[in-house]
C-alpha cells in the first residue's frame, strides 16, 4: 500500500529529511540528526509537521454534553477558546486514545486524536454520539505544523498581527492571520517547551512553513519524529501503545488528574475507574534511572528479586538530562522512590531505581 | 558515504584492519550514518573469546539498537573504552574509532570478507 503523504510532504525533501513510515504515512524520522533538533527545541525552536494528527469535529445541540459523556476530563469546565488534555475510555477503563478537545462554544468541539487512531476514533465517537450530534472526520481538511521552544512566540509574533500574548496556556483562537493565511492556533504541544500548534488549510501550509523558517533564520529548525519522541519522553508526556493503551487505565498511567471522578456527570468507563480506585491499583506507571550502565527501551521486563513484576513503556538516553532515563508500569508494592528494580537489557539484570520527578521540568507558560 | 581503502568490510557494515594475526574491528560509515546519534556502546570483556559471526559488542543509537559480529574467530585483546563515555565518536570518525583489537584464532572468515571498492558497490545496491 502506498503511504499516505502529508500536504508538507515537499518540505520533508527539500530539508533532507530522512523519510520512514510512521503508521502509513511517509514523514521523517530526522533532518540535521535527533539530538541536535532536540536541543534546538529546548533551547531555541524547533518546527514540526504533524498533519497526519487526526481532527474530528462535534457539533450540534447536545454537543457539550456529549463530549462530557465521550471523555474522562470535565468538558463543562471549559470555557469558549479553551482547549483541554483528556482520554477517552472503553467501559472497562482501558483507554480508547488520548486526545486534545478545542471547545468553540457548548454546540462546536474540534477534537484532536493521535494519527494511527484516527479512524479507530472517529468509528467509536460516531457509533456513541447523541441523537442530533453530528460527529465529522476533518483531518484531510487540515494541515498541522507545531512550533515548539522558547523562541517559538517571538519567531511566530513576526508573522501575525495578533498579539500572541493574548492566547495563554491551553487556550485557542480560530482565526488567526499567518503570514496572511488564516489558521487556528493554539498555545498547545507535545515537547514541555512553550509553543504553538498551528491549524491551517492543506494548500496553505507549505507558505506557512516557508515563512516561519525564513522568520526564525539562525533560531529554528526542522524537528523529525526522533526528536518528537525524546522530547515528549523527557517532559513525561504519554505516548499511547506505550504509557496507555487499551489494557492500561489513566489510574495506573498516573493520569488520574485528567479524569472527573469527581463529577456527576457520567462518562464511559467511570464505572470501571470508580471500582479500580475503590479497589487500590495494582500497577503504576513510575519513572526510573539506570544505575548500572545501560539503556532502557519500550518492552523490555522488569524484575525484582527474580519476580517479574512489569515492564519498561519508554526507555532512552534523555539528551537534556544526559543519563538513561525510562517510564515503566510495574506492580504498586515496588512503587516508592529509591527502590531498586532490574531491567532485562538483552537477558540480563541491569539495576535500575525508581525516581520522583526526576524528569525534565516543562517550560510551558501558565496563567500571568 | 566515505569507504577507506585497506581496510575488509562484512555485510552487517563492520570494517577490519588485519595486521598479522591481529585485527581491528569497528562499524562503517554506512552503520553510523543509518543508525543516527549513537548514545551508548556495550564492549566486550578483554579475554573473551568469540566465534565467527558472534556479536561481540552492541551499539545503540537514540532510535536503534545494533549488534557488532566478527567474521572471524577471536579472542578479544584490546577495547576502546573511550567510547564508552563518547559513544558519539563513532558518528564524528568511524573508522579512527576502532571498537576493539582481537586476535584472530580462525581465518576463514577472511575469505568472505570485501575489499574497499566491493563494499561500495554494496552499498549502492542497499541504498
Amino acid at each position: 500500500m502506498a503511504l499516505k503523504r502529508t500536504p508538507l510532504f515537499p518540505m520533508h525533501e527539500k530539508y533532507g529529511g530522512k523519510l520512514v513510515d510512521f503508521g502509513g504515512w511517509e514523514l521523517s524520522v530526522q533532518f540535521s540528526g535527533i539530538i541536535k533538533e532536540h536541543h534546538m527545541v529546548r533551547q531555541k525552536a524547533g518546527l514540526f509537521d504533524v498533519s497526519h494528527m487526526g481532527e474530528i469535529e462535534v457539533k450540534g445541540e447536545k454537543a457539550e454534553d456529549f463530549v462530557q459523556y465521550l471523555v474522562t476530563n470535565d468538558a463543562k469546565k471549559l470555557n469558549n477558546g479553551q482547549v483541554m488534555y483528556s482520554l477517552m475510555c472503553y467501559e472497562d477503563g482501558g483507554i480508547v486514545d488520548d486526545l486534545l478537545v478545542y471547545k468553540y462554544n457548548p454546540q462546536h468541539f474540534f477534537l484532536v486524536v493521535n494519527a494511527a487512531n484516527t479512524e479507530k476514533d472517529f468509528t467509536w465517537i460516531k457509533e456513541h454520539a447523541f441523537p442530533g450530534v453530528e460527529v465529522k472526520n476533518v483531518s484531510d481538511d487540515y494541515a498541522q505544523l507545531a512550533l515548539q521552544g522558547p523562541k517559538a512566540q517571538e519567531i511566530l509574533q513576526k508573522l501575525t498581527d495578533t498579539d500572541l500574548d493574548t492566547i495563554e496556556f491551553f487556550w485557542f483562537k480560530p482565526d488567526v492571520k499567518v503570514a496572511g493565511v488564516s489558521c487556528l492556533v493554539s498555545r498547545t504541544g507535545y515537547t514541555g517547551e512553550d509553543g504553538f500548534e498551528i491549524y491551517i488549510s492543506p494548500n496553505g501550509a507549505v507558505h506557512v512553513w516557508e515563512e516561519i523558517i525564513k522568520a526564525g533564520g539562525e533560531d529554528v529548525v526542522p524537528v523529525g519524529l526522533g526528536a518528537r519522541d525524546t522530547l515528549r519522553f523527557e517532559a513525561k508526556l504519554p505516548l499511547y501503545g506505550q504509557e496507555i493503551d487499551k489494557d492500561i487505565t489513566p489510574l495506573e498511567a498516573g493520569l488520574g488528574y485528567f479524569v472527573k471522578l469527581k463529577s456527576e456527570d457520567d462518562f464511559i468507563g467511570k464505572k470501571a475507574l470508580l471500582k479500580q480506585k475503590e479497589e487500590g491499583l495494582k500497577r503504576i506507571l513510575v519513572e526510573f534511572k539506570m544505575v548500572d550502565k545501560g539503556i532502557p527501551r519500550h518492552g523490555y521486563e522488569v524484575y525484582k528479586n527474580g519476580e517479574k513484576i512489569g515492564h519498561v513503556t519508554t526507555g532512552a538516553h534523555s539528551p537534556t538530562l544526559d543519563k538513561a532515563i525510562g517510564l515503566a508500569l510495574i506492580k504498586k508494592e515496588y512503587s516508592e522512590e529509591g527502590t531498586e528494580i532490574e531491567v532485562m537489557i538483552r537477558n540480563k539484570p541491569v539495576t535500575a531505581r525508581v525516581m520522583k520527578n526526576s524528569f525534565y521540568k516543562k517550560q510551558t507558560k501558565n496563567k500571568k | 558515504m566515505r569507504v577507506e581503502s585497506g581496510l575488509l568490510y562484512t555485510q552487517n557494515h563492520e570494517w577490519l584492519k588485519v595486521e598479522g594475526d591481529k585485527a581491528y574491528i569497528g562499524i562503517t560509515d554506512y552503520a553510523q550514518e543509518h543508525l543516527g546519534d549513537i548514545v551508548f556502546v556495550e564492549l566486550p570483556e578483554v579475554d573473551a573469546e568469540f566465534d565467527a559471526e558472534d556479536s561481540i559488542a552492541v551499539v545503540e543509537s537514540v532510535k536503534a539498537v545494533s549488534s557488532v559480529y566478527t567474521p572471524v574467530g577471536c579472542t578479544i585483546v584490546e577495547v576502546n573504552e573511550e567510547l564508552e563515555s563518547s559513544p558519539e565518536l563513532l558518528n564524528e570518525d568511524c573508522y579512527t574509532n576502532w571498537i576493539a583489537v582481537v586476535e584472530i584464532t580462525d581465518k576463514s572468515g577472511l575469505d568472505e570478507l570485501m575489499n574497499a571498492e566491493e563494499y561500495e558497490a554494496f552499498c549502492a545496491e542497499q541504498e
